[in-house]
């Protein structure tokens, strides 16, 4: 296993503990791409569902970690959690605010504060080139030409993906997409990453890199995942089970308790 | 760089359409062939080989060949062979003019074409992003129809175009789906792409 950077407070974390600790966002750093503070999400009371079936049941968090793990059953509403993070869906019932904003009404600073990166990599590459599709997230920014394609340079070198600029992002190989998808949604410097399930679909090395990739961002990362080890000296890991948080802890003793539960 | 790529994107497409068009009017199969053979040293001129050509045939020939078959038992092989000589001419021409083009600049061309239809409610930008994605996804959609056929031939499955084209079209819906959720959460940055619903 690679060294794991343990980020931020190593305190044994409750939602309770959490909320006290309520860090500064980072709307007014100077730097975009290296936030002062993690993002605070406070969620009270959601309830959503689908065509009448609750998927999630009066969840109530605050999130103020720069590494969240989410684990937990098939169904469980991790995705459709996920999805209130950053205005993709909206609660049916309840309240969501990043770093204070209501996504129902700030849906474009919510979406700038916080980036997605989903499952399959085949399907959030829209553009035909690597570059290309890195660069859509600035499309029609007031930023020039120029300043552009020197930030599409820097995270193409950070990533290793120099030599594919002008590569069709179709023959890219499946682990090379996703660090592609997810230097399109680093790009926009966002505070916040959330990941959906984002080494389901990659070899075990690939798997290591994305983890490795993900230790070292400077935003705060909140994964959603079936693959345990990728939570390794994460801050905080909460267990889904039916729509409701049923353990919330560091990632050992929640981890254990999600096992349990599954077997 | 070839004439051909340093050719700016406007006449290209010019061709291109007129192409799209014209073709439809040529109803000659053997003046087709000369229309493939022009297309064809379009390629050569390029600089590009056989074997950029045969990589550009080779995801469409299925659909080529159901189309062939289709066409022959309806309407005659004669007219089988005339429509998917044009159909290939097209491909092989509309691949050229991407080829020798950056997607950037077409979708910039294609945009300020677009500009002056705006107040009749079209949105160049919307229309220039429905065709990078359209770029985009092709060979995608292709592959997928590779290992659809490919699924069934390992079940023992004839290839029935319908066999075929089902679970594609399922496939596809579902890609879509994810790619309109994955351009959400792209957008909304700045003035950047607001494509949000
Ligand atoms: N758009 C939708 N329309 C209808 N039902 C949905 C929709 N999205 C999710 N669901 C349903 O909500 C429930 C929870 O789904 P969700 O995707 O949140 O689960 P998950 O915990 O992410 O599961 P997995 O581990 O399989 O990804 C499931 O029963 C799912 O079928
Ligand atoms: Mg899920």
């Amino acid at each position: 296993m690679q060294p794991q950077v343990k980020w931020g407070n190593p305190m044994t974390v409750s939602s309770i503990a959490a909320s006290s600790l309520r860090l500064q966002g980072a709307a007014g750093s100077p730097l975009p791409s290296l936030p002062a503070a993690a993002t605070t999400i406070e969620i009270s009371d959601v309830f959503h569902g689908f065509d009448g079936r609750e998927v999630l049941r009066g969840l109530c968090v605050t999130l103020t970690q720069r590494r969240i793990g989410i684990v937990g059953a098939n169904g469980s509403g991790k995705s459709t959690f996920a999805r209130l993070l950053n205005g993709l869906l909206l609660p049916a019932r309840g309240k969501v605010r990043i770093d204070g904003l209501d996504p129902a009404r700030d849906l474009r600073a919510v979406r700038r504060k916080v980036g997605f990166v989903f499952q399959n990599p085949d399907t959030q590459i829209v553009l035909p080139t690597v570059e290309e599709d890195i660069a859509f997230g600035l499309k029609g920014h007031k930023s020039g030409a120029a300043d552009r394609a020197a930030k599409v340079t820097e995270i193409l070198d950070r990533f290793g993906l120099a030599d594919l600029r002008q590569a069709p992002a179709h023959r890219l190989s499946g682990g090379q997409k996703q660090l592609l998808a997810i230097a399109g949604v680093l790009i926009t410097a966002p505070d916040c990453i959330v990941f959906d399930e984002p080494t389901t679909l990659l070899d075990l090395r690939n798997a290591r890199r994305v983890g490795q990739v993900i230790a070292d961002l400077t935003q705060t990362a909140i994964v959603v995942t079936h693959d345990l080890p990728l939570l390794a000296g994460f801050d905080r890991v909460l267990v889904f089970d039916q729509g409701r948080i049923v353990a919330d802890d560091e990632p050992g003793p929640a981890l254990r308790a999600y096992v349990e539960r599954m077997t | 760089m070839s004439p051909l790529h340093r050719c700016p994107p406007g006449p290209k497409l010019a061709t291109l359409a007129l192409a799209g068009t014209g073709l439809m009017f040529v109803t000659n199969p053997f003046a087709m062939l000369d229309f493939l053979a022009l297309t064809l040293l379009g390629f050569h001129v390029a600089g590009f080989g056989g074997a950029r050509i045969w990589r550009q045939i080779r995801p469409m020939l299925w659909m080529l060949a159901v189309l062939f078959l289709v066409q022959g038992g309806l309407a005659g092989w004669t007219l089988a062979a005339l429509i998917v000589a044009r159909l290939l001419t097209l491909m092989l021409l509309a691949s050229l003019v991407t080829l020798t083009t950056r997607t950037e600049d077409l979708i910039a061309t294609l945009e300020r074409l677009l500009t002056p239809l705006a107040p009749l409610g079209v949105n160049p930008a919307k229309v220039g992003l429905a065709v990078s994605l359209a770029l985009r996804f092709l060979p995608v959609i292709a592959e997928e129809a590779e290992r659809v056929r490919e699924a069934q031939a390992a079940r023992g499955l004839g290839t029935h175009p319908l066999a075929l084209i089902l679970p594609l079209i399922v496939r596809v819906l579902k890609a879509a789906e994810e790619v309109a959720e994955a351009i959400e959460a792209r957008s909304g940055h700045d003035d950047g792409p607001a494509l949000s619903r």
